[in-house]
C-alpha cells in the first residue's frame, strides 16, 4: 500500500449535505428546486424504486421464501444495511443495549419506513408534564411546513379535531378490512378510540404531480413502489431534485468528518469513497448533515478540533446525549369467529388502516405522556414463517367436530386447520414517548474504528421507570381490547421481569435527540433554525434535532423540520450571513 | 412481462399502470449475468454481495445425505398429504426449500441433522427400523407421541422440539409454493382497487364498515 493521499477538489459548492433520507432528501429538493448547486454524499449506493424494488415478487421467487437472513425485515423489503453492517459496528456501554438499524442507500431508511405520518401536537412541542423539555419552537411555528408538506408528498387520514394529534390536510384513507372493524369495535368497547390510519401512500393521484402513479393496493410499501405510489425520499424527493439539474448525489461516499477553519467555520467534508477506497475532500460554503440521529451525532464528535474541541457544535457537551427511541411493546392472537374467511383480495396499503391515537389523560395515570397503537391483521401473502403460530391456534377452539383437540398435530387435519385459520390473526403494537434524558447517549468509543477507520460509537440507554410503566399499561390495554372483541391471545403475556415486553432501546427504529436544538446554547447544539450555536455555516436534518419526541413516529416531523431549515438557508443566503 | 395483461383488467389508474408496465420493462440481464442458476427476475434487485452469497450457496453440495432427504419427504408427506384440495409436501418440492435454507439458515442444521438421528433410534428401540423402514402406521403413532406441544412425555421432549421446527419448515415450504398459495387461496399480490370489506361479507358477520 502506498501513502496516503487525499484528493481535495477545488470547486466549491453551495451546499453539502449529507445522507439522502428523509431529512436530506427534503433538503436537497428544496434548495436544489430555489436553483441552488448542491451536492449530496451518500454513503450507500444508488436506489430507484422503479428498477429496484421486490414488488409483486412471489414468495416463490426467493430461494428462501422471503426469509430475513440479508434483510432483516425479509428477503422482498427495501432496506439495504440492517441491525448489522460488516465492517461497520457499533457498541455498547457497561452492558447497557441499543439497537441501531442503518439503512445505507439512496433514501436511507425512507424506501421502507412504514409510511405512518403523523404529526406532533402542541403539547409534544411545549410539554405540559413538568419532566420533558419543551422545544424552542411551537406547533404553530411548524404547522404551515407540515401543511406543505401533506401537500407536496401526499398523506390519507381523517380530520378528527383532536387537541394534540392535529388534523392535515389528507386524501382518502383506505377503508378498514375486515379483521380492522373487529377490532374498531373491540377497542371501542374497551375504551379506545380508533380513526383512519394516516399514511403517505396516494390513495387518490396528487393533484399537479405527473411522475408519481396512484397506489393501486398491493399492500408492500415495504418493498418501496414501483409507481412511486408510497413515500419514498430515493423515488418523491432526490431523483426530482437531480432532474431540476441543481443537485448532484455521489452514492458510496462515506463522510468521516465535517472540516472546519481556523475560525471555527466549516469548510466541507472529508470522506472515503467505497468504491475505491480514496479518501477525499470536498468544499462547501454551507454543511447540513442528514446522516440519521446517531450517525450526525457521531461525525460531529469525530470533527473535533483546537477550536471545537470535544466535537464540533458541541460547546454544550450534549452532542450524542438525549438520545430517545419510542417504547414499544406488542400483543398477537386471532378471532375465532373468522375462521373458514371468504376468500377476497384484502392487501390494502402497505402503511396503516386504522390506529388509536392517546386517547387517555395522564392526572389518573402513574406515567407521563402517552403511546398510540397500530393495529394488523388479515389474508397476507404468505411468507417465511407462515403457520408457525398454528400449534397456538389450532388447539385453542374447538374443530369441526365440535371437539377440542390437542394443539399442533399432523396430516389431513393440520392441512384442513392451516387452511380454516388463515387470515383470522391480529396483532397491535403500542409506540409511545419515551423521555429525552442526558443518561441515554451515544458517544465515540475510545477503542474501535470502523473499517474505513472512522471511530465508532458506543451506546448507552437504560428504561426508566416511566416507559415500563407505559408498557404495562399497553400490555394490559391489548389485552382488554383482545377479550373485547372475542380474539383469542397467543402471544405469552409479558410481566415484570420482562419489563412487560417493552422493547430493546433502538428497537423501534425512531431514534432522536442526539444533536439537540434550543434557545440557550449552554444545554444545545443547535439553535431554533436547526443551526450550529457555535458554527453558523452547518445545520442539522434529520431527527438529531429533537429536543422531545412525542408518541408520533419521527418522519413527518424531520420532512416539516427539514423544509424549515432548507428555506432558512435560502433566506440566510439572501441576507449574506452564511 | 405477463403482468400486462393483469393491468389491464383491473381498474388501476391510468398514470399508474402506464409507470407499472415501465417499470416492468427494465433490462435484468446485466445485474444478473453472474447468477445463471437463480430466477432471474429474482436477482434483479439484489445487492452485489446478495448475489455473491446465492452463487456460493448454490454452489455447495447437498447437506442431507440420501437417508436424511428420504425421511425429511415423507416427514413432510406426513404432516401435508395431499387431499381434495391440493397435492402434497412433496409435489411442491418442499424438500428443495429445506435443503436450501439449512444453508442459508446455518442454525437449522444441528435440530434438523440431530433430530433425525433422534428419530431413528427412539423408532429403532420401538420397532426395530429407521423411521424410513418403519410402516405407515408405525410412522403415524411415533409421531402421535411428539406432535402435540404441551403434551408431550417428558422422555419425548426432544423429539417434540425438533417436530416443531419440521412442521414449520414444511408449511412454509408448502404454502409459499404455487400450489400451497392456491390452496389457501390467496388472491392477491396483483394490481387492483381496494373498496372495503365486499357488501356479502360484512353482512355474514353483521358489520357496517363506517
Ligand atoms: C422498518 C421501519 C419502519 C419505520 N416506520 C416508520 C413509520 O411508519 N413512520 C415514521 O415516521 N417513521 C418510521 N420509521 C423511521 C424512519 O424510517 C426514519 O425516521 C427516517 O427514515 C429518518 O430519516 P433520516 O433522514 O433521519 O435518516 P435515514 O432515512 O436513515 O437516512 C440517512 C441516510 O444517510 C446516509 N448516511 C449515514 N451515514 C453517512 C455518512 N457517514 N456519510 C454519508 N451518508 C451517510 C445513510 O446511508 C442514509 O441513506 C421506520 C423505520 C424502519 C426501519
Ligand atoms: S400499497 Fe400502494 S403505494 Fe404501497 S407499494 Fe403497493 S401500490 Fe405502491
Amino acid at each position: 500500500m502506498g501513502d496516503v493521499q487525499i484528493k481535495e477538489s477545488a470547486e466549491q459548492y453551495d451546499v453539502l449535505i449529507v445522507g439522502s433520507g428523509a431529512g436530506g432528501g427534503m433538503a436537497g429538493y428544496v434548495l436544489a428546486n430555489a436553483g441552488i448547486k448542491v451536492l449530496m454524499l451518500e454513503a450507500g449506493p444508488f436506489f430507484d424504486p422503479v428498477k429496484q424494488s421486490q414488488q409483486l415478487k412471489w414468495p416463490y421467487e426467493s430461494p428462501r421464501r422471503g426469509a430475513g437472513t440479508t434483510r432483516a425485515f425479509g428477503d422482498f423489503d427495501a432496506a439495504y444495511g440492517g441491525w448489522q453492517i460488516e465492517g461497520e459496528p457499533y457498541t455498547t456501554k457497561d452492558k447497557t443495549e441499543f439497537q441501531w438499524f442503518r439503512s445505507r442507500m439512496l433514501g436511507g431508511k425512507t424506501n421502507h419506513w412504514g409510511r405512518i405520518s403523523l404529526r406532533m401536537g402542541p403539547l409534544d412541542f411545549q410539554p405540559t408534564d413538568g419532566l420533558s423539555d419543551p422545544w424552542p419552537i411551537t406547533y404553530e411555528e411548524l404547522k404551515p411546513f407540515y401543511d406543505k408538506v401533506d401537500r407536496m408528498i401526499g398523506v390519507y387520514g381523517t380530520n378528527e379535531g383532536l387537541e394534540n394529534d392535529p388534523d392535515g390536510i389528507f386524501l382518502a384513507p383506505p377503508k378498514p378490512r375486515l379483521n380492522e372493524i373487529f377490532i374498531k369495535n373491540g377497542a371501542a368497547k374497551a375504551g379506545v378510540k380508533v380513526i383512519a390510519g394516516r399514511g403517505s401512500v396516494l390513495t387518490e393521484e396528487l393533484p399537479g404531480n405527473k411522475d408519481r402513479g396512484a397506489c393501486f393496493y398491493c399492500g408492500q410499501c415495504g418493498r418501496s413502489c414501483k409507481v412511486y405510489g408510497d413515500f419514498s425520499a430515493s423515488s418523491c424527493l432526490v431523483i426530482p431534485a437531480i432532474k431540476t439539474g441543481n443537485l448532484k448525489v455521489i452514492t458510496n461516499a462515506m463522510v468521516r468528518q465535517v472540516l472546519t477553519d481556523k475560525e471555527g467555520k466549516a469548510t466541507g467534508v472529508s470522506y472515503v469513497d467505497k468504491t475505491d477506497g480514496q479518501e477525499y475532500q470536498l468544499k462547501a460554503k454551507v454543511v447540513v448533515l442528514g446522516a440519521s440521529a446517531c450517525e450526525s451525532a457521531r461525525i460531529l464528535l469525530n470533527s473535533a478540533t483546537a477550536q471545537h474541541t470535544g466535537g464540533l457544535a458541541n460547546a454544550s457537551g450534549v452532542v450524542g446525549k438525549y438520545l430517545h427511541d419510542s417504547t414499544g411493546a406488542s400483543l398477537g392472537g386471532f378471532l375465532p369467529q373468522l375462521m373458514d374467511r371468504k376468500r377476497y383480495n384484502e392487501d390494502g396499503v402497505g402503511s396503516v388502516h386504522i390506529y388509536s391515537p392517546w386517547w387517555l389523560d395522564n392526572k389518573k395515570l402513574d406515567f407521563p405522556r402517552g403511546y398510540h397503537i397500530e393495529y394488523g391483521g388479515g389474508m397476507h401473502m404468505p411468507s417465511y414463517g407462515f403457520g408457525g403460530g398454528i400449534a397456538k391456534m389450532n388447539g385453542a377452539v374447538p374443530g369441526r367436530d365440535g371437539q377440542t383437540k390437542p394443539g399442533g398435530g399432523f396430516g389431513a387435519s393440520l392441512k384442513d386447520d392451516y387452511r380454516r385459520f388463515y387470515g383470522t390473526q391480529v396483532g397491535m403494537a403500542g409506540r409511545g414517548t419515551a423521555l429525552a434524558r442526558k443518561e441515554n447517549f451515544c458517544e465515540i468509543d475510545p477503542n474501535v474504528v470502523d473499517k474505513f477507520g472512522i471511530p465508532v460509537l458506543r451506546f448507552n440507554y437504560t428504561w426508566s421507570n416511566e416507559e415500563i410503566k407505559q408498557a404495562k399499561h399497553m400490555i394490559d390495554t391489548f389485552q382488554e381490547i383482545m377479550h373485547q372483541m372475542g380474539a383469542v391471545i397467543t402471544s405469552t403475556i409479558q410481566g415484570p421481569e420482562t419489563n412487560y415486553g417493552l422493547e430493546a432501546p433502538g428497537r423501534i427504529i425512531h431514534e432522536v435527540g442526539t444533536v439537540r436544538m434550543g434557545n440557550d446554547p449552554k444545554t444545545s447544539a443547535l439553535n431554533k433554525w436547526c443551526q450550529a450555536h457555535d458554527c453558523k455555516n452547518l445545520f442539522v436534518v434529520d431527527a438529531a434535532p429533537f429536543v422531545q419526541q412525542g408518541d408520533k413516529n419521527a418522519t413527518w416531523t424531520i420532512l416539516a423540520l427539514s423544509m424549515r431549515t432548507a428555506e432558512y438557508i435560502l433566506d440566510q443566503r439572501k441576507k449574506q450571513n452564511i | 412481462m405477463n403482468r400486462r395483461q393483469s393491468i389491464k383488467a383491473l381498474s388501476v389508474t391510468a398514470l399508474s399502470a402506464g409507470l407499472l408496465l415501465d417499470a416492468c420493462k427494465t433490462d435484468t440481464s446485466k445485474n444478473t449475468s453472474e447468477v445463471d442458476h437463480t430466477n432471474l427476475e429474482y436477482a434483479a434487485g439484489l445487492q452485489d454481495f446478495e448475489k455473491e452469497r446465492l452463487e456460493k450457496l448454490y454452489a455447495q453440495p447437498n447437506f442431507f445425505n440420501e437417508h436424511e432427504r428420504n425421511t425429511l419427504v415423507i416427514l413432510g408427506d406426513l404432516i401435508i398429504p395431499a387431499d381434495a384440495v391440493s397435492g402434497s409436501a412433496s409435489d411442491a418440492k418442499v424438500i428443495d426449500f429445506i435443503e436450501f435454507i439449512v444453508k442459508d439458515i446455518p442454525d437449522h442444521q444441528v435440530p434438523l441433522r440431530g433430530g433425525l438421528k433422534w428419530l431413528d433410534m427412539q423408532c429403532f428401540s420401538l420397532y426395530g427400523k429407521s423411521f424410513s423402514g418403519c410402516s405407515k402406521d408405525q410412522q403415524v403413532e411415533m409421531l402421535e407421541l411428539i406432535a402435540y406441544p404441551g403434551k408431550t412425555k417428558p422422555e419425548f421432549h426432544q423429539g417434540e422440539e425438533f417436530f416443531n421446527r419440521v412442521r414449520n419448515l414444511v408449511a412454509t415450504g408448502f404454502y409459499t409454493s404455487k400450489v400451497g398459495i392456491k390452496d389457501l387461496g390467496y388472491v392477491g399480490n396483483t394490481p387492483n382497487k381496494w373498496k372495503g370489506v365486499p357488501a356479502e361479507v360484512l353482512q355474514q358477520y353483521n358489520l357496517k364498515d363506517e
